[in-house]
């Protein structure tokens, strides 16, 4: 029980997920939520790590779709950071609850 | 409370200072080979040895390091989620992406710790800060939710956490019980020029086309 395997992994990635999930749902500051977006991507490549770690045969397909996943998330931000100060030069601020202009 | 709060800039540099430390030192822990016992270069077609970067951390100390910085990245993705003011979540997401770095260079995975720590770290982390310099008037605006959307929140959170956790805990994973296979940068190389050239490829129009878009958005009108 002391010594980590598989399952240790991948219940700190849970967790990780389950906190992403939580800074998503409760931040009213768009780059918090942009915050919460990545550490829910972090959790994921540290499933993608463990799994290419532990998994029978040869290969590292888990590390190379973990660094794939960290491409994306830098691209993903640098959008979404130049979409936030749009927000602010249209807005004023950052409250994603004030940017309901397409509210029906 | 008080002077611990007054000295909270200090109390996180030496944080700062002992997380580097030991990252250095579990990457000193790793034996790497002697350079002159390595092939001179790969020959066309031949297999990198897979033992070349073979980790000597034992079971005992990957474990201990495993609790460690486990917990560090537990405790700042906790503190993310408590944190109401941004530059304080800004902090505690740097925590978290370094240990997670260190949690990589514990499964063998090098390469991928390295360029946690410079992309993410390094690079994703202070664009974040920018947005957030250049989107508030002052650095300690902060928004509330009301305390039922936190409480709905935490609930779905939970529940969702004890659902991946029974999940997880229940499943058999057919899984090896040897040690780490580290990979080289060799290898890595290879393997995005050959395999996985067409999402490599894909990548780097899609990382020009972002360019342009992050470029084009955030002009100044």
């Amino acid at each position: 029980m002391f010594i980590v395997g598989l399952t240790h992994y991948l219940i700190l990635a849970a967790v990780l997920f389950c906190c992403g999930v939580f800074v998503m749902m409760t931040k009213r500051n768009a780059i918090g939520i942009l915050m919460g977006v990545e550490l829910v991507l972090n959790s994921v490549n540290v499933n993608f790590v463990a799994f290419d770690r532990y998994r029978p045969g040869g290969g590292f397909d888990g590390q190379i779709a973990a660094l794939f996943v960290i491409v994306l998330a830098a691209a993903e931000a640098a959008v979404a950071v130049a979409i936030c100060m749009n927000v602010y030069k249209n807005l004023n601020t950052i409250d994603v609850d004030r940017g309901d202009a397409l509210h029906g | 409370m008080k002077t611990l709060m007054r000295y909270d800039k200090t109390i996180l540099a030496g944080l700062l200072l002992a997380a580097m430390a030991c990252c250095s030192a579990s990457a000193v822990a790793q034996d790497y080979p002697d350079p002159k016992e390595r092939p001179e270069r790969v020959v066309e077609g031949e297999a990198v040895p897979q033992d070349a970067y073979r980790s000597e951390v034992t079971p005992v100390v990957e474990s201990v390091l495993f609790y460690i910085f486990g917990g560090a990245l537990l405790l700042s993705a906790v503190g993310l989620c408590i944190c109401r003011d941004v530059v304080r979540m800004a902090t505690c997401l740097f925590f978290t992406l370094g240990s997670a770095a260190v949690l990589y260079l514990l499964l063998g995975a090098f390469f991928l710790g390295a360029i946690q720590l410079i992309v993410y770290a390094g690079g994703t982390l202070i664009l974040l800060v920018f947005g957030v310099m250049l989107t508030n008037k002052s650095p300690w605006v902060r928004f509330d939710c009301k305390p039922a959307e936190m409480i709905a929140a935490a609930g779905v959170a939970i529940v969702l956490f004890f659902g991946l956790a029974t999940m997880l805990t229940t499943t058999e994973w057919a899984q090896s019980t040897g040690e780490a296979r580290s990979t080289t940068v060799a290898q890595f190389g290879k393997a995005l020029l050959t395999t996985y050239l067409v999402p490599f490829e894909v990548a780097s129009v899609m990382l020009l086309v972002v360019m342009i878009a992050a470029a084009y958005m955030a002009r100044q009108e």
